[in-house]
């Protein structure tokens, strides 16, 4: 008697102390579970991430206008920060529910969505109308020829550089091939200028690197096969490694970058707005961030493509990157699908374009990209032979975190080239 | 950690006292009279059991079960059962190996350093002197904080670019350091921050422990010749015990449940050099989703805690507790 009690007391403490870690925000989202008929009432939620200025008063807008036109519609918005929509969406989708609407990035991770059912296939109810959408942008979305998502955003990572410091370093022109990129680092370095801003907390922006030279060296084909069969032990991935090695044993980065993030005042993009760095590796977002955390760089800021390799399979013309999109939840009214018809509609994309932080995925809406900036980024889009995903989007996600981790780890110098493409297939072979 | 009086202790003294001039209880046989007051008793506990279930225990429950499930977290229930596979993957797990390192290593640096010198101030601010009460209110004050706010809070001040830090040391002619970014400092930095947050806590408790040992001891130990070190020594020390064990019992069990100053100091780098099994946990959970694998480690630092927790209680804080939960026979 005495020893259970006490035990059951030990128990409690010990829970007690525990019970912080188990908290759970848990927040089911309201399905609207409507159907049928048109004037019946319906509720969509809808989860995005452009929390901030100055997407989110485009999108509250549209909302207010769909539902305008549509008064039996209610949409209940939420908007979320990247991270804590992500968290929050794991959370939710552990209960079998999902928003009507709501934030991904395609690939692997809305593929275990679609695979849980709360994505729900809308190949046959956006077939009229997906020929709008341009394929480089939709394709992240379409999963063994379903529909899952519908973008709203493309765009493409390439290097941001800025034109002061590169003729400060007496640099003319853009590196075409790595062998010209090294140069110009070291030619940066000499100048006693850093030559690369890095956010090594943050881990994803690093997988460019890896990955855009993997796609060099292997070309796109090697990246797909090597997500199929689960082995990333091929030799050029391995040189994509040395390659990269290469780089940082040239400690081309901003003193510290192991532990910078992204986007706070200390981050790689002020880094680079506050011209302490020359060149960062980027996607379209990068100016607006740029601004919003230090200084706007002005016409002092350009951009080039991911350099080729010479002698790799991959062309220099292929691009990196990706956007964003809709998913529609598994019990997801109607309307739901017909809202994200009305926001890729080419009036509603002139307006989210317009802002300036997005790049249209409509056809025939080009001419709405008005920022230099972003022109830069369309126009090598346009170029684009091909174009790849993420890796940490297109793979599951444990494997696109395994990834993010271990080039981390072989730009931190922990880790071997060949180290890396080991654990990747581990993680690759184990899901 | 004061404990209510032994249950046992009060009924006895209630059924001896009260029943011979209770006049509604004369009528009933005892048996009834002992229905009637499980009756009650179960009514008032209903509540507190009900919420200690559902938030405490089947979560604990839930998370055991999912650990042996290989589960990416969608969908109501895990289906691949794959028995004890969660766990003898940490074995091999070089991160998770790491956390339990660098657990062991705070909690090293903690019994060593931060405590002591909690003991030091709390005895310092125990003398008389001129602005006592301020001193405990700004060495206590760091406590008051959110750990993510303390987070926030220092890596502005460890920032490699225009942080206080740097500031600082640049006065004194030390150069511009990166503490968050290398792997090699972080630890320190981050033990740093821990012990600035949580050594007025310590200290309290210390202040609270050495302000109920009675001066006539202390007097006493003086007047046969002892020095202020004897003092400390024989006296203070001894009578400052149970106080000293409930805060190693503290900061033991706050260190293996690390998790929310890290996540937002360092996010458990640079390279994972500071991460924690909080860290990890939530990584394998919510970034890539093998909620099976982030559970298992879940339940690792549950028994970690527990079976300290337990061990804890029933060897060392033995004589402390006696008469609260432990030794109720003798009080029967």
């Amino acid at each position: 008697m005495s020893f259970s009690r006490r035990g059951v007391l030990s128990v409690a403490a010990a829970a007690l102390f525990l019970a912080g870690c188990g908290s759970s925000g848990s927040e089911t989202p309201q399905g609207g579970g409507g159907s049928g008929a048109a004037q019946e009432k319906v509720t969509i939620e809808w989860w995005h991430i452009q929390n901030i200025e100055p997407m989110k008063p485009v999108w509250d807008q549209l909302a207010k206008d769909y539902m305008a036109a549509h008064p039996n519609v209610t949409i209940n918005i939420t908007a979320l920060e990247n991270e804590a929509f992500k968290a929050k969406m794991t959370t939710v989708a552990q209960s079998g529910e999902s928003p009507d609407i709501y934030q991904t990035w395609g690939g692997g991770v809305l593929k275990q969505q679609a695979d849980a059912g709360i994505a729900k296939d809308i190949t046959a109810d956006v077939a009229s109308w997906i020929d709008t959408i341009t394929p480089a942008a939709s394709a992240a979305y379409k999963l063994d020829g379903k529909v899952y998502g519908i973008p709203y955003d493309i765009g493409m990572v390439g290097f941001w550089y800025n034109k002061a410091l590169f003729a400060k370093a007496g640099i003319e022109g853009t590196p075409a091939t790595w062998g010209e990129f090294i140069d110009d680092v070291k030619k940066l370095k000499a100048a006693g200028i850093t030559p690369l801003s890095l956010a090594g907390k943050a881990k994803w922006p690093g997988h460019y690197y890896w990955a855009y030279l993997a796609m060099r060296i292997g070309g796109l084909p090697a990246l797909k096969e090597a997500s199929v069969s689960k082995s990333f032990e091929n030799p050029d991935f391995i040189a994509a490694g040395q390659k990269l090695k290469e780089l940082s044993d040239l400690q081309p980065f901003q003193k510290g970058f192991l532990g910078a993030p992204y986007d706070t005042p200390e981050g790689q993009a002020a880094t680079m707005g506050n011209a302490k760095a020359a060149m960062e590796l980027m996607g379209q977002w990068a100016p607006n961030v740029q601004r919003d955390t230090s200084k706007d760089l002005g016409d002092d800021l350009g951009f080039f493509p991911f350099p080729s390799v010479e002698g790799g399979k991959g062309a220099g013309t292929d691009a990196f990157g990706g956007g964003g999109g809709f998913a529609v939840g598994g019990d997801a009214p109607p309307e739901a699908v017909d809202f994200l018809k009305f926001i890729t509609s080419a009036d509603s994309v002139r307006k989210t374009v317009g802002t300036g932080v997005i790049l249209p995925v409509v056809k025939g809406v080009e001419d709405a990209v008005t920022d230099p900036r972003g022109k830069m980024v369309a126009d090598s889009l346009a170029q684009a032979t091909d174009f790849q995903l993420y890796l940490d989007q297109a793979y599951p996600p444990a494997v696109g975190a395994q990834v993010n981790d271990s080039v981390a780890e072989l730009i931190a110098g922990t880790k071997s080239p060949e180290e890396v493409v080991k654990a990747i297939t581990e993680v690759a072979q184990s899901e | 950690m004061t404990s209510p009086p032994a249950p046992p202790r009060v009924r006895s003294r209630h059924a001896t006292a009260s029943s011979p001039r209770d006049p509604a209880a004369a009528g009933e046989s005892p048996a009834a009279r002992r229905r009637r007051n499980w009756v009650t008793i179960i009514l008032f506990l209903l509540p507190a059991i009900v919420l200690f279930g559902l938030l405490v225990l089947a979560p604990i429950a839930l998370a055991m079960y999912s650990s042996f499930f290989k589960w990416n977290g969608f969908g109501l229930v895990p289906t691949n059962f794959i028995g004890f596979e969660n766990f003898t993957r940490m074995l091999n797990d070089k991160i998770v190996i790491g956390d339990l390192w660098r657990g062991l290593s705070l909690i090293g640096f903690s019994l060593l350093i931060q405590l002591p010198l909690s003991l030091a101030i709390a005895l310092l601010l125990n003398q008389k002197m001129r602005g006592r009460a301020v001193y405990r209110l700004i060495f206590f004050a760091p406590y008051v904080l959110s750990e993510v706010i303390t987070a926030v809070l220092f890596t502005m001040i460890l920032s490699p670019g225009r942080g206080l830090a740097n500031e600082l040391l640049g006065l004194i002619g030390i150069s511009e350091s990166t503490f968050l970014s290398e792997p090699d400092t972080v630890m320190y930095a981050l033990f740093i921050v821990m012990t600035w947050k949580y050594f007025g806590f310590h200290m309290i408790l210390y202040l609270a422990g050495r302000q109920s040992i009675p001066n006539e001891l202390i007097e006493a130990a003086q007047i046969d010749g002892a020095g202020a070190w004897k003092t400390f020594r024989h006296v203070t020390l001894p009578l400052l015990g149970p106080t000293i064990r409930i805060t190693i019992f503290l900061s033991v069990i706050y260190t293996v449940q690390l998790f929310d100053l890290v996540y937002v100091l360092t996010g458990g780098g640079p390279v994972h050099a500071s991460e924690t099994l909080g860290v990890t946990m939530y990584e394998f959970g919510f970034r890539r989703f093998q909620v099976g694998y982030a559970s298992a480690i879940s339940v690792v630092m549950f028994l970690l805690s527990l079976i300290f927790a337990l061990g804890y209680q029933r060897f060392v804080m033995r004589r402390d507790t006696e008469g609260a939960i432990t030794n109720m026979r003798a009080a029967r």
